[in-house]
């Protein structure tokens, strides 16, 4: 335990689901518009999850209109209304950059069979 | 010069959400209680201040002279003694203990601690220069400082040129850090912002005496 953790318990989530790289995942974002709050959802493949602790962070990935979108959240922001996963993916890496290289068919993620 | 400051001990850095929900990067000091051992007044010292200590020590490990002035205070022994300078130190008595609860969030402090070590260091690391040329027939310079002067007039080096040396491990005061939590009950304060020092370090905190804007 590092002594840090005092602090950062009380900043860290407890609702957020297992899920981990190649999964494709549903966030629902917290937006502030003016006066109002709303929540946007951004669906895509989840490529990445980076570091521990108060400070980890996924990146998700979509294409939207033929334009590759992808967005960093911190795991544990209060931004963060909710982490839906829809789809385990079966993959072989960590790290699924190598999607970025890819259009079409060749850009998705097989599906997790059990 | 500062109306309050206190003794603490840099625990680590860690973050933490703000009301916008942004991500705030603190630094943890853990501010021990610390106990007023002596108070110098400008009367009789020529300067205000006040020699504070913090934490429990076996007396047995103290020298005799620091016992007995810990004993003529009626204080008990602490771990060391610092001595922190304040404009006015009329409200403070001899005893008296000061806690995290001084300050509170939102307010601008200054951090003195002293800064991490970083041995004999070329000037690239210690003044910021930006070194010469990777390629293009540079040949062993890549990270020397270069010329130092001019030749015959006036056939020296002027003072102050910046050159190679020791670096670090000097006194260094953070200015106008905000003070993002105090927790009285655990003794912590998150200061927005890194620290000088390494974690474990003595740091010494005072409000900001630059911070009015």
């Amino acid at each position: 335990m590092k002594p840090t953790d005092v602090v950062e318990k009380a900043n860290l989530r407890d609702d957020t689901p297992e899920f981990a790289a190649g999964d494709t995942v549903k966030v629902h974002v917290r937006v502030v518009e003016g006066s109002r709050e709303r929540v946007q959802v951004f669906q895509g493949v989840v490529i990445a999850r980076r570091g521990s602790g108060v400070s980890e962070s996924f990146t998700v990935r979509k294409v939207s209109f033929g334009v590759g979108v992808e967005r960093t959240f911190p795991l544990h922001s209060p931004v963060i209304a909710k982490i839906e996963v829809a789809t385990r993916g079966d993959v072989r890496r960590a790290k699924l950059y190598y999607l970025r290289d890819r259009i079409g068919k060749a850009a998705k993620v097989k599906e997790k069979r059990d | 010069m500062a109306n309050k400051a206190i003794v603490g001990r840099k625990v680590g850095m860690t973050q933490v959400w703000d009301a916008d929900n942004k991500v705030v990067p603190v630094t943890m000091v853990e501010v021990a209680p610390c106990r007023v051992v002596q108070v110098k007044r400008p009367e009789t010292d020529g300067y205000s201040a006040l020699q504070v200590t913090y934490g429990r020590q076996d007396p047995a490990r103290l020298t005799k002279p620091k016992l007995g002035h810990f004993d003529a205070a009626g204080v008990e022994p602490g771990r060391r003694l610092v001595e922190l300078r304040l404009d006015d130190v009329s409200d403070y008595q001899v005893g008296q203990e000061l806690k995290v609860d001084l300050l509170e969030s939102g307010e601008l402090v200054d951090v003195t601690a002293v800064s991490k070590g970083k041995g004999f260091a070329g000037v690239m690391k210690r003044h910021g220069f930006s070194g010469q040329p990777a390629s293009h027939g540079a040949h062993k310079v890549h990270r020397k400082p270069g010329a130092v002067g001019a030749c015959a007039t006036p056939s020296r080096v002027f003072k102050g040129q910046r050159l190679p040396g020791r670096m670090g491990g000097s006194r260094v005061t953070t200015l106008n850090l905000s003070v993002v939590e105090v927790d009285p009950e655990r003794d912590l304060l998150l200061v927005k912002g890194s620290v000088p020092g390494p974690r474990g370090g003595l740091v010494l905190i005072r409000d900001a005496v630059k911070g009015g804007k």
